[in-house]
Formats: structure tokens, sequence, C-alpha cells
């Protein structure tokens, strides 16, 4: 594999809040234009996994690299990797005083000190990516779960990042709208975005992810293609997994 | 003069005498304060047109008036019109207005947050409404107001100091007689001050311990203003 | 109808008096706003110190009379500074926003405290320095929320500037009391003074109201405090 190609490597990455060790050791890299799906029970550290990434969470132990860069012990210059790794949030946590556009528009005006005209036709086009430049002067109050969800791609979008990391972006959306936000991920990763997605979306997850890991215990318990992972006989632990919810899901 | 004897033989024998007036003033002004407010509150609330907007409308006046000049009015005022009242009474019923209107405020509020349907209850009990109100909204509302009503009591601590503005020798009063006459302003107010400081901080204690006592279980406490 | 003219005659010099008090006013509201904002983020986001200077700076003014306060500095505090040249006025105004600032701190702390987390993780996430985040999503959120608290500051401090008499700062209540020694007619000029806070009071409040109707924003919680 050409290392030139990795575009976020994460190194032995712990995490303990207290007495709970969330994250026990886990690596792996992501080449440019990969999306990968991180599969698993609630409470086995995903979410702090991604935290970790762009520091949010500092780790307690391991490293982050971002293009060959350290992100972690960054000092001041993690605000400079934060826009180069966007971060998609469970509830959407859009700006509620701003617009749609506005929201889009905050960072690029105060984090990359672009000009008013720049950033205008900047979030306009990110919004017009995400389809959803007709709201662009609503409220995030005015919008459905979707419409703000995809807002809030656009504006991870808007910084240029590198990679962006999906924090259950579904979870908090019913069936119809998550179809809506779930077809942007798509077309995102077919243009060649590099996407790091915790989700329990596994139709998503087997159609788009190049890889999926399974963490269980904070540790990557499976890793592999999801044709891989779902039919040889020698990955049980996901499929155990799937079969739960699923026997869950008929109850 | 050493700044010891200053406090502890000049000044502070005479803060304590003024600090009973004060502790008088209050104790006068804040039961019939309550009273005024409950009144004012269940007559804005459940009176019938004519007691509702009198009732309205003293709460807009005493509210829109700053309390120095209610004071003056009822002790420079009134005696114009053939009322006379010593400086002390004149203080009380000020400060029972005052703090009767701010109170009615907080209770209404509280009567409103009480559920139609305890009156519909209480009702269908054959209660009649005012045995209603009084038996089953009032106790109710009450308990919810006591957060706003500490406040106001807290409030009435600290302004039955505008009553040495009418020659009261309360606590305030008494600290201005020893720190003009012995020209020692800063240690004399400082140490009045404290005193108000000791006396608020007291009653703040004292209100939490009672709002913990006569809290219902189940029952949420109404939300107030949290200032102090 | 003697005391009619007479009144009349002594209104605009009562209404002299209206521009003191305004003035103690508003030097009080803005005076508190400066200070009281910075203590409201020293106590949110400040050091232990910071946090228990603030907060024992809000116990002291939150917990004396105003009148005392206001003898405290006329008489003591500011002469004691070689500031005794400072006329009653200045020290009204500065006492009334010392004392502002107390109050407020704590509007503004609690609308501040109300802002939801995500709002900072989100502004984080985007590369954004805390500061940046605190001035340009915490702070515009938190001060629309404070708005109407804030609003209900105005009728106390105009309640309080009447209590400058005390130190001799000419103002409404002052100039009242001076046209009642000299014309001898009280009820009369006292209720036309009374009338004059109860206009200066309520018509305050309904544009503070305006103000918190006109950056109103859809969903936006204003009327949560």
């Amino acid at each position: 594999m050409n290392n030139n190609d990795i575009v976020l490597r994460v190194e032995d990455v712990h995490k303990s809040f207290g007495d709970n060790e969330v994250l026990r050791g886990v690596s792996f890299d992501v080449r440019r234009g990969e999306t990968k799906v991180f599969i698993g029970p609630s409470g086995t550290g995903k979410s702090t996994l991604l935290r970790c990434i762009n520091q949010l969470t500092p780790p307690d132990r391991g490293r982050v690299w971002l293009d060959g860069e350290e992100v972690t012990n960054s000092g001041a210059r993690i605000n400079y990797f934060r826009q180069k790794i966007g971060m998609v949030f469970q509830n959407f946590f859009l700006f509620d005083h701003l617009t749609a556009l506005k929201n889009v528009e905050l960072a690029l005006l105060r984090v990359r000190g672009m000009g008013r005209a720049e950033a205008h036709e900047k979030a306009l086009t990110e919004l017009r990516q995400v389809g959803i430049e007709d709201w662009a002067d609503h409220y995030p109050a005015e919008l459905s779960g979707g419409q703000a969800q995809r807002v809030s791609i656009a504006r991870a979008l808007a910084m240029d990042p590198d990679v962006i990391l999906f924090d259950e972006p579904t979870s908090a959306l019913d069936p119809e709208l998550t179809r809506e936000v779930l077809e942007v991920m798509k077309r995102l990763a077919q243009q060649g975005m590099t996407m790091l997605v915790v989700t329990h979306e596994m139709g998503f997850a087997c159609s788009v992810a190049n890889e999926i890991l399974f963490m269980e215990h904070g540790l990557v318990a499976e890793q592999g293609s999801p044709d891989l992972l779902l039919h040889d006989p020698r990955f049980t632990r996901m499929k155990d997994f799937i079969g739960r919810i699923d026997s869950r899901m008929e109850d | 003069m050493d700044q010891s004897v200053f406090i502890f033989e000049i000044l502070l024998p005479a803060l304590m005498q003024g600090l009973v007036v004060t502790l008088q003033l209050i104790a006068c002004s804040a039961p019939f304060g309550l009273a005024l407010g409950i009144g004012v509150a269940v007559g804005r609330q459940y009176g019938g047109r004519f007691v509702s907007s009198v009732c309205k409308t003293f709460v807009f006046l005493i509210k829109g008036t700053p309390l120095l000049l209610l004071l003056f009015i009822l002790y420079f005022g009134l005696p114009a019109i053939g009322i006379t009242f010593s400086a002390f009474v004149a203080s009380v019923v000020g400060f029972i207005l005052c703090n009767g209107a701010y109170n009615a405020e907080y209770i209404r509020g509280a009567l409103m947050s009480v559920k139609d349907g305890q009156m519909v209850a209480a009702q269908a009990l054959g209660m009649t409404r005012w045995q209603a109100i009084r038996s089953v909204i009032l106790p109710q509302a009450l308990r919810r107001a006591i957060p706003g009503l500490s406040n106001e009591f807290i409030y009435l601590i600290k302004y039955s100091s505008l009553a040495y503005m009418l020659t009261v020798i309360e606590l305030s009063g008494a600290g201005k007689l020893v720190a003009t006459k012995y020209f020692l302003y800063t240690e004399s107010f400082a140490i009045v001050g404290i005193v108000y400081l000791v006396l608020v901080t007291i009653t703040t204690a004292a209100v939490n311990i009672l709002e913990s006592r006569v809290a219902v279980p189940g029952t949420t406490r109404a939300a107030t203003a949290a200032q102090l | 109808m003697d005391v009619l003219l007479i009144l009349i005659d002594w209104f605009p010099y009562l209404l002299s008096g209206v521009a003191a008090t305004l003035g103690l006013v508003l030097s009080g509201l803005v005076l508190g706003l400066l200070l009281g904002l910075p203590m409201a983020l020293g106590q949110v986001y400040g050091s232990r110190p910071v946090r228990w200077v603030v907060g024992v700076y809000v116990w002291f003014f939150r917990g004396l009379p105003i009148l005392v306060l206001l003898f405290l500095f006329w008489f003591g505090i500011f002469p004691g500074l070689g500031l005794g040249n400072l006329s009653a006025f200045v020290v009204g105004a500065v006492v009334l926003g010392l004392r502002g600032a107390a109050y407020q701190s704590q509007i503004f702390r609690g609308a501040i405290q109300s802002v939801g987390e995500g709002q900072m993780i989100a502004a984080r996430s985007l590369g954004m320095s805390r500061l940046t985040a605190i001035r340009s999503v915490i702070l515009p959120q938190a001060m629309r929320i404070a708005l109407p608290g804030w609003s209900n500051e105005y009728p106390n401090i105009l309640t309080d500037s009447a209590v400058c008499y005390a130190i001799g700062v000419v103002e409404l209540l002052t100039i009242t009391s001076r046209i009642v020694t000299q014309t001898h007619i009280t009820m009369p000029i006292y209720f036309a003074a009374a009338g004059i806070f109860i206009i200066l009071n309520y018509g305050g409040l309904k544009v503070l109201h305006r103000l918190e109707k006109r950056i109103a924003i859809p969903g936006f919680g204003t009327g949560a405090m």
C-alpha cells in the first residue's frame, strides 16, 4: 500500500472516563476517498473514538496523524486540524441563532477569514450540494431533522475537510428523514470524500463502506470489507450482533 | 482613638440599638405585606371586574413609584390633608404597600400555575368557590410562591434602611450618626454593611430550610427569576 | 385653581430632574453591562480564583442596601481614595453601575449556562478557538436569552436612582422635595413626580420589550428567563 494514500492514521488510542475504560487501544489507517463504518453495541467507545480523532476529547494515550502531521499534542494548531477534520453530530448542533446559510458561513468568516461575498457564495454552493439551498434563510427551529442534518453536513463540507467524521448522523431521525440524509452521505462517498461513520444503519454500511470496523468493549473486534464480515465463516461476532438487533426488531 | 475601641465600644453598641429598630420595622411590615399580597393577588385573579382592576391598578402604581417617594408622600405629604403618621408608622405603611405589591405578583403567578382541574375537583366535592380558593388553590400556590416571596423578604431587609430618610434611627441611621460624629465613614458603613450581609445570609439559609420543609413530594417548584 | 397654576409654573423645573434621573439610570445600566458581562464570563469560564472573586463581589453588592452602598462610597471610599472631588452624580452613577453589575452578571451567567453544550462543541469542531466560539456563537445566543431578564433591571435601577437623593444628587426626587419646600404644595407635586416616575418606568419597559421583539429569532426561546 502506498503510504501517500493514507490521509488519517490512528495509533493505539486509549481513553478512560474515571474507572471506565472506553477505548483500549484502537489503531487503523484511512486511505483518501475511503469510507469506513464503525458498528457495534452502544457504549463501546465509537463516538468517543471520533471525538479523540479531532481532540474534542483528548485521548489518554496514542496518536492521531492527518496527512503526516501529528494532530495529538498539536497545541493551538488543533484549530487548523479541526478545519480539516469535519464533524457531523447526532443532534446536529446547528447554531440556533443563525439561518442555515449563516450556519455555513460563520466558520468561513471567523476561522478561514474569508470575505463576505466569497463566504456567501461558498455557503450557497455547499447548501446546493446537499440539496437544501431553498431553505437557506430559515432558522434551525424551522427545519426538519433531516434538513437540519443536511445543513450541518454542508457546514462541515464548507471547510474543505480532508475527512468528515459522522457521529450517528441519523440516530435522531425518523426513517423517512434518515433516508434523505443517507442519500446525501452516499453521494459524498461516491464523489470521493473520505468519511468515518458511526452508525447502526447496516444497509448503508454494506452498500457504501469500503471497510467495516466492528467494535466491542473499546477494541476493534473484527475488521474487513462488508462482504468478508458478513459471509466469511471465520467472522462471527458482528453477525451475532446483527442477529441480536434483528431479533429485537422482530419482537 | 484605637480602632478596636471605636468599633467595639462605640460603633457596635449603637448599631445593635439600630438593629433592634430594623428588626421591629421588618417584623411589623412582613406579615401585613404577605397578607396584602395574598389579598391583592386573589382579588386580581378571582375578584369581579371592579375588584380585579383595583388590585391591578394598585400593583401598577406601587411598582411604578420609587419606594423613597412613596415614603415621602406618606410622611411629608399626608399631613397636608390631615393625616399624620409618626416616622416609624409611615415607614411601616410604605414597606407594607411596597412589599404587598411585589408579593402579589409572585402569588398571582403561582395562582395561575395551579391547574384548572384543582378548582373543578374542589367544586365537584361541593366546595364553594371561596372555600376552594382557600383550602385547595392557595395552599398549593403559596408553596410555589415561596422562592419569590423570600426574595421580596430579603429586599425588605435591605430597603428597610430607607426609613432613615424619614428620620427613623434604624441600623443605617445609627451607623450614619456615629460615622458623622467621629468622621470614620468607611469603617462605620463597612460594618453596617457587614451586619446587613449577616442578616441577608442568615435569612437566605433559613429560607432554603423552609423551602425543603414545606415541599410537597412530586410537585415542581415554580421557576422564578433567580435573583436574590 | 392656584395650585394648578403653580404646578404648571414649576413643571419645567420638575422635568429638568428627569434628565439627571435618566442619566443615573443609563450610566448604571451601561456600566453594569460593561462590568457584568465580563464578570459572568469569568464566573462561567474562569479559573477557580476568578470565580471566587466574582462570587464575593456579587454577594457583597447584592447583600447591602443601596443606601448603605451610597453612604459607604460617597462619605468613605471615594474620599479615602483621594476622589473627594467627584460630584454626587458621578458617585451615584458609579454605585448604581457597580451594584447593577452584580445583578446583571447573574442574569448573563444564567443565560450563558443555558446555551446548549453542543453549540460550543460544534463551534470547536469547525476549528474555532474558544474565544471565537464564545464571541460568535455563545454570546449572541446568551444575550438574546438574557434580554428579558435584563429589561427587568431597568425598573430596579430607576427605583434605586431615587435613593441617590440621600447623597445630594440633584435628580427628580431631590427637585421634587425642593419644590415642595418652596411652594408648600405637597400632594400635587408628589403626585406629579410619581406620575413622571411611572411614565419613565413603564415607558422604558415598553421600549425594551419592543427591542426584544425586534431581535427575536423564530423558534429561539426568548422569555425563557
